[in-house]
């Protein structure tokens, strides 16, 4: 093992009413890919905000030794000028500003006073070729799929002389081959000297690409382990404290041949874009069915399910849609709402939760009404269903006051959810339903989709993680470039067959 | 030693909620010294809350554009021209006020609901439609008022709006020159406000959230309590609560309930939250434009009815920078320029903040001059105060 390139030790750090970390110590050695793994609010992301300086120096207890030198980080830039960058598990671009710009965002190529804009966009075409993204680097970040961003995050990174990158789980809104060109990059710059620590929820890539794993379970280290001494079932072990043996729960034969929902001939047009982004989709589900959409990010899932979800961005529709049996055509998502219908969105921050608001006030916001009497909500009804929600879905918060900003991802994806089960809709659409979640919640939410299919709810569930849509759907229809590639069930796919039809 | 420990945890950590309180102490305290007591009198006091009236009804209103994401600079001058509007309504058409009064308010929703127009559904940014707002209604008042120059109102019911007090009690001989109704609903007031303190209070110890201290509950309940009775007792000494004053309460526990209490109000702070999100939950996000220019609207008609009223008559220049006024309450109160965070309540503080800046400096005979730029100074303290205070991690 090489010398470590970075020491933290004894690092606690306090927020009001929770203790995110206690008397924490890291070593990473140099040159090597360093995984961090542990439950949702386990303290990662902590931890990693105070090496990089967001959490500047004074406001936790403890020592950052880096390059053999104590270090004491006011702000991201002193951090960047050591040689540490950072990609975030929520992105942080700007998406009104083309890629290029937001490659060099606080970085800019100067000629003198002034950016030199055709050596930025130079540079930025060899970073993005680097992170094999091929893209124009004029694109706007907006019209780019969480995927591209990610990608563009870790070009930025690079093009800052980095010696120490760090990942936030940054594969979890990638689809496999994503991942996979994502894992052999890290491979490549650990070649060319930068050492990577990377969080990570998924535990398979984790054991194939870490040297090391360090798992933190509620605010401590609980062990360090070598490459040659992990295992799957270890991992999660130490990190949830005891044994899970199922990653999916078994599912019971719940379908019915009722269709609740079905589009026929289903076709849109983004006007602002300009271009077709749906074309001729035709796809049902039944009673009690659990339905995957599988497909590459950008194939136009989000797409699909928002157009059905009272098509919000406007886009230009045609084609027939039925909801139990009756022609509906939603002019808003609260039509969509009224008629049953639930869409968990995939950017919980962008568009899915309210940061600023509390964890209440974001369960209860789609379904107001039903905790309020005459226009007047009832806060004590507020608290209680918020509640029950945070102890159903086991969400880790001090209390259902605390502001959603102060989460920890994963269970921020909870509240997501909690409010919109508490729609009580008959339809539920989940747009990457487990992005960000550790295993234990993973197999919650999992069970909890399992319930409620019971229950007769039916489920649309867009995921790019295959092996979740080949362990928990009962048929799979691969989307790809706006069109349905095909339609299989579950007992007849394999990855492959999907994996084909979505890259057709 | 731990009781102090104590108030400065909770002093740190409600900053932002009790600073402009603080602020409005401070310089209440400062103007008392500087002009010998003049400030604290009766009188004094009296008119500042009357002069507030038309600022504070509009930084209500500009609360929840700011609330949504939006700004409103057309409010000024469109108040001034439906004072000479509800003036014209009187002296020329003979209107009597309690049709004059509804007339303008309509109109108000009526305007805003304009507004809303242009920036919910042809998607004009509100500074720029409001902008053009600005413009139009500067010049609707000189087309009104050309002829005449200013309207003078005779009608003494609507002149009482602006200038006139609530009837005390007849035949009551105990405390004589003090407002005896005045001091009762003061009284009322204190108790309501304790009541339903010590209740939250509760709930909230039920569910385990967190509270203040118990000391400093009670400090903070008699230090509420003081400040409505010291205020009611300066009103009661003069001629008692004024309509004006009146007006604003009502018009404050009315937004203020609205906006806590209410789905609507859920649903407006929801929408400046993050308007993707409050749309994807079912929340028509035009509707709620609608809603919030519209009642913008109709409170610029209100302050427009409260100065003309005051002056007792309709001029060319009424209007003139209340908008920007009303924008600084706003934030002096807390109002996040960022949307989604702030209180109706903060936003009367700050207009009181406002106005005592102004009444003190009068009083100080301290030039106009020098008043604009100690009130563009005080703006800009709140709201790096503001800035600085919010997201400590
Ligand atoms: N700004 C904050 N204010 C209050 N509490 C916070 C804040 N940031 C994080 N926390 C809390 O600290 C704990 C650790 O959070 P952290 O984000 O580090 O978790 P994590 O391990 O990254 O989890 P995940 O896998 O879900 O991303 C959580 O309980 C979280 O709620
Ligand atoms: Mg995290």
């Amino acid at each position: 093992m090489n010398a470590p390139i970075l020491e933290m030790k004894n690092i606690t750090k306090e927020f009001p009413g929770v203790k995110a970390l206690s008397n924490v110590s890291f070593q990473v050695a140099q040159g090597e890919i360093h995984c961090l793994v542990g439950e949702n609010g386990a303290g990662k992301s902590t931890l990693m905000k105070i090496l990089s300086g967001v959490y500047s120096h004074g406001n936790y207890t403890g020592d950052i030794l880096f390059n053999g030198q104590v270090q004491n980080f006011f702000g991201i830039s002193d951090s960047e000028k050591a040689g540490i960058a950072i990609i975030y598990q929520e992105l942080a671009l700007v998406p009104e500003m083309t890629v290029y710009e937001n490659i060099f965002l606080g970085n800019e190529v100067r000629n003198g006073f002034l950016v030199d804009w055709n050596e930025t966009v130079k540079k930025a075409g060899e970073m993005l070729k680097k992170v094999k993204l091929d893209i124009n680097p004029a694109l706007k970040v907006r019209e780019l799929g969480v995927g591209k961003q990610q990608l563009v995050e870790i070009a930025k990174a690079l093009s800052k002389n980095v010696k120490l990158l760090i990942l936030d789980e940054p594969t979890s809104s990638l689809n496999e081959t994503d991942s996979e060109n994502l894992l052999k990059l890290l491979r490549d710059l650990k070649e060319q000297g930068v050492t990577c620590i990377m969080i990570s929820h998924k535990l398979k890539e984790v054991i194939k690409i870490a040297d090391t794993v360090t798992v933190l379970r509620d605010g401590e280290t609980i062990c360090t382990l070598r490459a040659d001494e992990i295992s799957e079932n270890m991992l999660i072990k130490h990190m949830v404290g005891r044994e899970i043996n199922n990653i999916y729960p078994k599912r019971e034969k719940t379908v019915s041949q009722e269709i609740v929902l079905e589009v026929k001939n289903w076709s849109a047009t983004n006007p602002s874009l300009g271009r077709t982004i749906l074309k001729d989709i035709n796809f049902n589900l039944k009673k009690g069915e659990i339905v995957g959409l599988a497909g590459l990010i950008g194939s136009g899932r989000t797409e699909l399910a928002l157009s059905i979800f009272g098509n919000p961005d406007e886009y230009q529709l045609s084609g027939d849609l039925y909801v139990k049996g009756k022609k509906q055509h939603f002019a808003h998502p609260r039509d969509a709402i009224n008629a049953g219908v639930a869409y968990v969105t995939e950017d919980r921050k962008g568009d899915g939760l309210i940061l600023i608001q509390d964890v209440k006030q974001n369960i209860s916001l789609a379904n107001l009404r039903q905790i309020a009497d005459r226009g007047v909500v009832n806060n004590n009804a507020e608290v209680k269903v918020a509640n029950e929600y945070k102890s159903s879905l086991n969400i880790k918060t001090p209390s259902v006051e605390q502001l959603v900003s102060n989460l920890s991802g994963g269970n921020q994806q909870k509240v997501a959810l909690g409010k919109w089960l508490f729609v009580s809709p008959e339809i539920l659409i989940l747009d990457e339903p487990t992005r960000g979640i550790d295993v234990g919640a993973k197999y919650e939410i999992y069970t909890i989709m399992t319930d409620l299919v019971k229950q007769g709810m039916s489920i649309i569930m867009i995921s790019s993680e295959l092996s979740e849509i080949l362990g928990m759907s009962d048929r799979v229809y691969i989307v790809a470039s706006g069109k349905i590639a095909g339609e299989m069930a579950t007992a007849e796919a394999t990855q492959e067959k999907i994996m084909r039809l979505a890259t057709n | 030693m731990n009781f102090f420990n104590t108030a400065r945890k909770v002093l740190q950590q409600n900053i932002r909620e009790y600073g402009m309180y603080i602020a409005l102490f401070v310089i209440m305290a400062i103007f008392t010294v500087t002009t010998k007591g003049t400030f604290i009198s009766s009188r004094n006091i009296v008119n500042l809350v009357n002069q507030t009236g038309y600022i504070a009804v509009l930084a209500v209103g500009m609360t929840l554009v700011i609330v949504i994401r939006h700004i409103d600079l057309s409010v000024g001058f469109l108040g001034g021209f439906l004072g000479a509007v509800a003036a014209i309504a009187m002296s020329q058409w003979n209107l009597p006020a309690y049709l004059a009064v509804p007339l303008t308010l309509a109109l108000g929703i009526l305007a805003g609901t304009i507004i809303a127009f242009l920036v919910a559904q042809m998607k004009i940014p509100a500074f720029v439609a409001t902008l053009a707002g600005w413009l139009i209604y500067r010049g609707a008042i000189l087309v009104v008022t050309e002829s005449t120059g200013t309207i003078v109102i005779s009608d003494p019911t609507f002149n009482a709006i602006g200038n006139g007090f609530i009837p005390d009690i007849p035949g009551l001989t105990i405390l004589p020159g003090i407002h005896k109704l005045t001091l009762i609903f003061g009284v009322l007031a204190i108790i309501f406000l304790v009541f339903s303190e010590i209740n939250s209070r509760k709930k909230k110890q039920a569910y385990n959230f967190e509270v203040l201290p118990t000391e400093m509950f009670i400090i903070k309940l008699v230090f509420m309590s003081a400040l409505i009775g010291g205020i009611t007792w300066l009103l009661a000494g003069y001629q008692g609560l004024s309509w004006t004053a009146v007006v604003v309460l009502v018009v404050t526990i009315i937004y203020h309930f609205i906006t806590t209490q209410t789905v609507l109000g859920r649903h407006i702070y929801a929408v400046g939250g993050n308007p993707e999100a409050a749309e994807l939950s079912g929340i028509n996000v035009k509707r709620i434009t609608y809603i919030v220019f519209g009642s913008m609207g109709m409170l610029a008609g209100l302050s427009g009815i409260l100065f003309a009223s005051r002056l007792q008559s309709a001029t060319t220049t009424a209007g003139g920078l209340w908008e920007l006024d009303a924008i600084a309450a706003a934030f002096i109160g807390g109002v996040s320029p960022a949307g989604g965070i702030g209180k109706v309540a903060g936003s009367i503080i700050g207009a009181l903040v406002m106005l005592s800046l102004t009444s003190g400096m009068n009083l100080m005979g301290i030039g106009i001059s020098y008043q604009y730029i100690a009130r563009g100074a005080v703006l800009a303290a709140a709201v790096i105060f503001d800035v600085k205070t919010r997201g400590k991690g």
